[in-house]
């Protein structure tokens, strides 16, 4: 049967790590290409990539570092941060991305969602939401977490997937950076709305979370982080290990 | 040197670094004089059989694969490309494949149990069934791939090289003679996935 995912998540401003990661054994820690290469060779099973650059000149050193991560690394890349067009989908797809994540961008222009999936196919296209709970309705927020966008969240995932989403990042504003545990209820609700794979984010901070979301909700694909894997609160053998441990079907890479 | 070709679909940056990083030289070409010249053949491809087997009949360019296949050259279909190996796909209606792997290319929904997400995409185990042709030299079974496909080969036995479980047995690799094929993505496989294609380039050849 299929995996259960395992995804580390890495911020990359002016084609550099943001967050500071601290790592014994590695040279450069806010090198994209070195961080990327230790956590494959850990046995994360797909790489997120954000930009968080916010000027023309960033972006272009980011797809300079893209291209230098994809011919190292092999392993699924998915890459987001201000993808707002079909050109934004050229650009970095034609630097070794296999997945694109959209999320304001998509909530500005819907469409964009349809245009991508007809062009590159629907694996390719990866809805991303930010989501809080608000007045007992799940909300969407855009612009980073930062705007009520008053859309209910269920509505809008389903219409992207029905646009052509082949898969949805889940990030629940709620529980991100407590460290308690992924947002279970808000996670269940979107796995009974969509039939294609769910990426829960937000709230991970020991394995036990990561063994209580697949234990939980069985149909949710996997699990992403940042932080804890990059200060090495969760490393990734021992996470594996002891999912398979509790019976979850994970990729053992064999370290 | 081993000829990647381009027939105009899909991302060939991650397929081509993937072969210069097992130390073979690549050539990302539709030039028939190049695939002539190369060692061997990978067919690579993203998106619909349909689209593909028509960018494929385009300037002769499968009947000079077909060609150097007959021919004994080793070849490689990967995803879409493994699919067009073989005589017909069914994704939006009925097309010709290349049919160098007798069989057919079905929705997977017709062999899973309903409710299972399609595409089958992410990571999962290989059983090998053949272990006469190289291509899995080294591959332990229950070795996991990077699957991302809604369409699967169904073919007779002695073509199936490796088979994977979602929900049920969907063919994962195929071979006949020198002609062979990958339903999941070796150059998105990690170190699996590597070794599958320096299998490939350094022994792909007939059982």
């Amino acid at each position: 049967m299929i995996t259960k995912r395992i995804i580390p998540c890495l911020d990359v401003k002016d084609g550099r790590v943001v967050k500071g990661v601290k790592f014994k054994g590695l040279s450069d820690v806010s090198s994209p290409v070195e961080l990327g290469q230790y956590y494959s060779s850990m046995g994360a099973d797909e790489l997120v990539f954000y930009d968080i650059t916010a000027s023309a000149e960033g972006r272009k050193l980011f797809t300079d570092i893209l291209r230098q991560v994809a011919s190292k690394i092999f392993i699924p890349l998915t890459v987001g941060g201000g993808i707002s067009s079909i050109d934004d989908f050229d650009r970095v797809l034609k630097c070794g991305a296999d997945k694109v994540s959209v999320n304001s961008g998509a909530i500005r222009d819907p469409e964009l969602i349809r245009e991508a999936a007809e062009k590159y196919g629907d694996q390719c296209v990866v809805l991303s939401v930010d989501v809080s709970l608000v007045d007992g309705q799940y909300r969407v927020f855009g612009r980073g977490g930062r705007d009520d966008t008053g859309l209910d969240a269920i509505d809008w995932i389903r219409k992207g997937v029905s646009l052509g989403a082949g898969e949805v990042v889940v990030n629940s504003i709620d529980t991100d950076g407590v460290k308690q545990g992924f947002d279970l209820p808000l996670l269940k609700k979107v796995c009974d709305a969509v039939n294609v794979p769910v990426i829960a984010s937000g709230g991970a901070g020991s394995i036990d979370d990561f063994k209580e979301l697949f234990r939980e909700i069985p149909t949710v694909d996997a699990g992403l982080a940042a932080s804890i894997f990059h200060f090495g609160e969760v490393e990734i053998p021992e996470l594996k290990r002891q999912l398979s441990e509790s019976g979850i079907n994970v990729r053992m890479t064999g370290f | 040197m081993i000829g990647i070709i381009d027939y105009g679909l899909g991302n060939l940056f991650s397929l081509q670094s993937s072969i210069k990083e097992i130390g073979e030289e690549a050539v990302v070409t539709r030039d028939p004089e190049e695939i002539r010249r190369a060692d061997r053949l990978i067919l690579p491809g993203v998106g619909a059989f349909r689209d593909a087997a028509a960018l494929l009949a385009k300037d002769g360019l499968g009947d000079l694969v077909k060609q150097e296949a007959a021919g004994g050259k080793p070849l490689l279909g990967i995803c879409l490309g493994m699919q067009l190996l073989f005589d017909k796909g069914f994704e939006y209606g009925e097309y010709d494949g290349l049919g160098l792997i007798p069989g057919e290319i079905r929705d997977i929904r017709e062999r899973i149990p309903e409710g299972l997400k399609v595409p089958h995409i992410g990571w999962n185990g290989l059983q090998i069934r053949d272990r006469k042709n190289p291509l899995f030299d080294g591959v332990n079974d229950g070795d996991c791939v990077y699957f991302v496909h809604s369409y699967s080969a169904v073919t007779p036995k002695e073509n199936v090289l490796a088979t994977t479980e979602y929900g049920g047995v969907l063919t994962a690799a195929a071979a006949r003679g020198n002609v062979m094929g990958c339903q999941f993505h070796p150059e998105k496989s990690g170190t699996v996935g590597l070794r599958i294609l320096r299998n490939f380039a350094e022994k792909g050849r007939i059982r």
